[in-house]
C-alpha cells in the first residue's frame, strides 16, 4: 500500500475528533458498566488512534450478491483510509449455516476484526462467540446476529424508518386505498421479518386505514420463484392494488413481471431496490418510487466501526462516539447499534443521479 | 431372436410410453381444473401464458437432458452451464448494445457447446461416470461464472430492448419464448424418434455392452448427447436473460434438480433406454404448474416445497410401478419365446 498524505491528515483529524468525543460525556465508567461481558477488553479509550495494519475479514451473506459487491467497495475504501488489510471471503449461497466455517477461519487466522452480514441471527452466534473469546472484534452490518454474539451492529437505517418509508410509498402509489401484498425474501430473514412486523403496525394506524395487507409471499431471493410468487399474488387477489417488495431481487423480478403483463399500470409496486436495477421500470412507469440506502456507505461505516473497536476507541457500549472518515461522527445507540442514516427515495426525477 | 417377439414387446413399450405421457396430461388436468374452480384467473389468457412461460426454460433444459438420460447418463451441470451462458450473453449485449439478437443467442449456444465438449470428453473419452463428471463441472462452471462476474449484476437497463422484447413478445398471442421452446422440443423429439444416431442413444441406454457389439460408436454418440445438452443449456441461458432481464452469477442455481425431476416425472427412465422428449417437456410443465397452483391456492410458503417433493415422489412411484409391470410383461414374452 502506498502511503498517502491524505491518510496522515485523516488520522490526525480522527484523533482530534476522538479527543473531542472524549470530552462529551463518554466516561470510562459508563462504558465499563454497559460493555458486553464476552470479548470485551475493558474500557473504551476515545483518544486511542486507529491502529495501522489491522487485519479485517469482510464476510457478506454470499460472495456473488451484487448488493454486497457494492458494500465491499465501500469497505475497501475505508480499509485503505485506515491502512487496514481487508480480506473479503464468504459462502456462495446464503443458507443459515454457510458462514460458520468462514467465521472459524477468521478466528484461526487471528484477524483483528470480522465484519459480516448474518444469514441467520442464531446459526452464526456460537461461532461468533468463540471468535470473540479469541480476541476478534465482531461488527455485523445489514443483517444482525444475536446481540450478545457481536460487538457492534451497523444498521442501514432504523427498522422503523425503512418500514415507514415503504408504507408511505405504497400509500402514495395506490392513493391510500385497496388491498396490498408483500413479496419478501426467505421466510427466516431477520431484517425482512423485522420490517414486515413494523409495516403491519404502520398499516394498523388510522392514517392507513384504506390499505389492507392481504398476504405475505416469499420469493426466496430467486428470480424464478419471485416471478411465480408475484403471479400467484396477482391471481389470488383480483383486487390487489399494490405490492411492497423489501428485497432487491424480489422488487426487480416483480417489476420485470409487471412490466410485461396485463397488470402493468394497474398494480403499483414499491420496495427496496438499487437504482441501476430499477431504472428501466421507473422510466416505463411500472414503478413510481422505491427506496434504499447506499450499500457502499454501509460497508464503509462497518469497517470504520471495526477499526475503532480493534483499536480500543469504542467497546460497543451505548453513547460511545467515533469518527467514520468522510461520513463524520457516529454515536453508538442501545445494544451497540449504529445507524447509517435515513434511506433515500428514488423516483423518475432523481434516479439518474445514482449509479450503484 | 424371433421377428415377432420384439415387435410385440415394442408395441407394449410404446403403449406404456404413451400411457406415461397421457398420465401427465391427466395429472395436469387434475391440478389445473380444481385450481381454476377456486380461482378462475388461473386459466385466463394471462394465467395460461404465465404457466407456459414459467415452464419454458426448464422444458428446454429437459429436452437436452432427455438426450443424455436415455443413454444411461446424467448431466447435472446444466444449471451452471445456463448461468455461465446467461452471464456471458448479457455481458456481450451490455458491452456491445448493437449486437444482433441472433448473434447474441449464438454466443449463449457457443458457451453451452464449450461446456458440453468438456462434459462429453470426460465422459465419453475419459470413461468417468457422468454423475461424477457433471457434479464436478457443476461446480467448475459456476466457479468460472463467479470469477468472471466478480459479484456484478447486469440489469435490464444495460440490455437492448429487442432482447427484452424476445422475453415479453408474442406472436399470434403466443409468447415468443414458448414458441422457441416448442421448436427445441420438436427438434429433439424428431432427432430421437427418426434419426439413426438418435435411435442409437436408446440402444446405448438399454444395454451399453450390446450396443458396442452391435457396432454402435458408443463414445461418439454419448459425446454428441452431452454436446447437444450443453448447447441447449446455453440457449436456455440466453433465454433466461431475455425473460428475467437481471443476471448475476447465481442465475439458474439449483435448476439441475428441477430439470432432472421434470425428466423423471416425464417418464424418462433414469437408467436409460426409454422415454421421450415430449414427456420430459410435459413433466416440466406439470412441475411448474404444481408450483404455481400451490401459490394461487395460497398454501403457506412453508408447506409448498414439502408438497412439491411429495408429489414428485408420488409421480415416480406410479412411474416405477408401470415400469415394473412392463418389465414383467416383457420377461413373460421372452420366456414364452424361449
Amino acid at each position: 500500500m502506498t502511503p498517502r498524505p491524505a491518510v496522515t491528515t485523516l488520522v490526525l483529524l480522527l484523533s482530534g475528533a476522538v479527543a473531542l468525543a472524549g470530552c462529551s460525556g463518554t466516561s470510562k465508567n459508563s462504558a465499563q458498566s454497559n460493555a458486553p461481558a464476552a470479548g470485551s477488553t475493558g474500557a473504551a479509550d476515545p483518544n486511542a488512534k486507529i491502529k495501522e495494519g489491522l487485519k479485517i475479514t469482510f464476510l457478506p451473506k454470499a460472495v456473488n450478491n451484487p448488493y454486497f459487491t457494492v458494500a465491499q467497495k465501500g469497505s475497501d475504501e475505508a480499509a485503505s483510509a485506515i491502512k487496514a488489510e481487508l480480506k473479503a471471503t464468504g459462502p456462495s449461497e446464503a443458507s443459515a449455516s454457510s458462514q460458520v466455517t468462514y467465521i472459524n477461519t477468521a478466528a484461526q487466522q487471528k484477524q483483528n476484526a470480522l465484519v459480516l452480514s448474518a444469514n441467520d441471527a442464531n446459526a452464526v452466534a456460537p461461532a461468533l462467540k468463540t471468535a470473540r473469546s479469541q480476541g476478534v472484534k465482531v461488527v455485523t452490518f445489514d443483517s444482525d446476529a444475536a446481540p450478545d454474539a457481536r460487538d457492534v451492529f451497523v444498521n442501514q437505517a432504523t427498522t422503523q424508518e425503512i418500514a415507514t418509508i415503504q408504507v408511505k410509498m405504497i400509500a402514495d402509489a395506490t392513493g391510500g386505498q385497496g388491498e396490498i401484498a408483500i413479496l419478501s425474501a426467505t421466510p427466516n430473514a431477520t431484517n425482512q421479518n423485522a420490517w414486515i412486523e413494523i409495516m403491519k403496525t404502520e398499516l394498523a394506524k388510522p392514517a392507513n386505514a384504506g390499505l389492507k395487507l392481504v398476504e405475505t409471499a416469499y420469493g426466496n431471493d430467486d428470480d424464478q420463484t419471485s416471478f411465480q410468487k408475484t403471479q400467484g399474488l396477482l391471481q389470488a387477489h383480483p383486487n390487489l392494488k399494490g405490492i411492497i417488495s423489501p428485497t432487491t431481487v424480489g422488487v426487480a423480478a416483480a417489476a420485470r413481471y409487471l412490466s410485461s403483463s396485463e397488470y402493468k399500470g394497474k398494480v403499483a409496486l414499491t420496495g427496496l431496490g438499487t437504482p441501476n436495477q430499477m431504472r428501466d421500470y421507473v422510466k416505463d412507469g411500472t414503478v413510481k418510487s422505491f427506496a434504499l440506502w447506499d450499500p457502499s456507505k454501509l460497508g464503509y461505516l462497518a469497517v470504520y466501526a471495526a477499526g475503532a473497536l480493534a483499536s480500543g476507541q469504542i467497546t460497543g457500549a451505548e453513547g460511545e462516539k467515533f469518527k467514520a472518515g468522510d461520513l463524520g461522527d457516529y454515536t453508538l445507540g442501545a445494544k451497540g447499534e449504529l445507524v447509517l442514516g435515513p434511506p433515500t427515495e428514488f423516483t423518475a426525477s432523481n434516479i439518474d443521479q445514482f449509479n450503484f | 431372436m424371433t421377428t415377432v417377439a420384439p415387435s410385440r414387446a415394442r408395441r407394449i413399450a410404446d403403449l406404456v410410453g404413451r400411457a406415461r405421457e397421457l398420465g401427465i396430461v391427466v395429472a395436469l388436468a387434475l391440478v389445473i381444473i380444481p385450481t381454476a374452480f377456486v380461482n378462475p384467473r388461473f386459466v385466463e389468457a394471462q394465467g395460461i401464458r404465465d404457466l407456459l412461460l414459467n415452464a419454458s426454460v426448464v422444458a428446454v433444459l429437459a429436452a437436452g437432458q432427455t438426450l443424455v438420460v436415455v443413454t444411461r447418463n446424467v448431466d447435472l451441470s446444466v444449471g451452471s452451464t445456463l448461468g455461465l451462458s446467461a452471464f456471458l450473453t448479457a455481458q456481450t449485449f451490455a458491452d456491445h448494445p448493437d449486437t444482433p439478437i441472433v448473434l447474441g443467442l449464438l454466443v449463449g449456444v457457443g458457451v453451452g457447446l464449450v461446456c458440453g465438449v468438456v462434459n462429453g470428453l470426460l465422459v465419453a473419452v475419459g470413461r468417468v461416470p457422468s454423475l461424477v463428471v457433471t457434479l464436478g463441472t457443476l461446480y467448475v462452471f459456476r466457479g468460472v461464472d463467479f470469477a468472471l462476474a466478480q459479484g456484478t449484476q447486469i440489469n435490464a437497463s444495460n440490455l437492448p430492448d429487442e432482447l427484452l422484447d424476445l422475453g415479453n413478445g408474442r406472436l399470434f398471442g403466443v409468447p415468443v419464448l414458448v414458441l422457441i421452446t416448442l421448436a427445441v422440443v420438436a427438434a429433439a423429439a424428431l432427432y430421437l424418434r427418426s434419426y439413426r444416431s438418435g435411435r442409437d442413444l436408446y440402444a446405448i441406454g438399454s444395454n451399453p455392452e450390446a450396443a458396442v457389439l452391435a457396432g454402435i460408436p458408443v463414445p461418439r454418440r454419448v459425446f454428441t448427447a452431452f454436446l447437444l445438452s450443453g448447447a441447449v443449456a446455453g440457449l436456455a441461458g440466453a433465454l433466461w436473460v431475455a425473460r428475467y432481464g437481471t443476471v448475476d452469477a447465481a442465475a439458474g442455481t439449483g435448476l439441475e434438480l428441477q430439470v432432472v425431476a421434470a425428466v423423471v416425472v416425464g417418464g424418462v427412465a433414469i437408467f436409460g433406454g426409454s422415454g421421450t422428449v415430449v414427456g420430459a417437456a410435459l413433466g416440466a410443465l406439470l412441475l411448474g404448474t404444481i408450483a404455481s397452483c400451490l401459490v394461487v391456492l395460497r398454501i403457506p410458503a412453508f408447506w409448498q416445497q414439502a408438497i412439491s417433493g411429495a408429489l414428485l415422489i408420488g409421480a415416480i412411484t406410479v412411474d416405477r410401478l408401470l415400469a415394473l409391470r412392463l418389465a414383467r410383461e416383457l420377461r413373460g414374452r421372452s420366456d414364452h419365446d424361449a
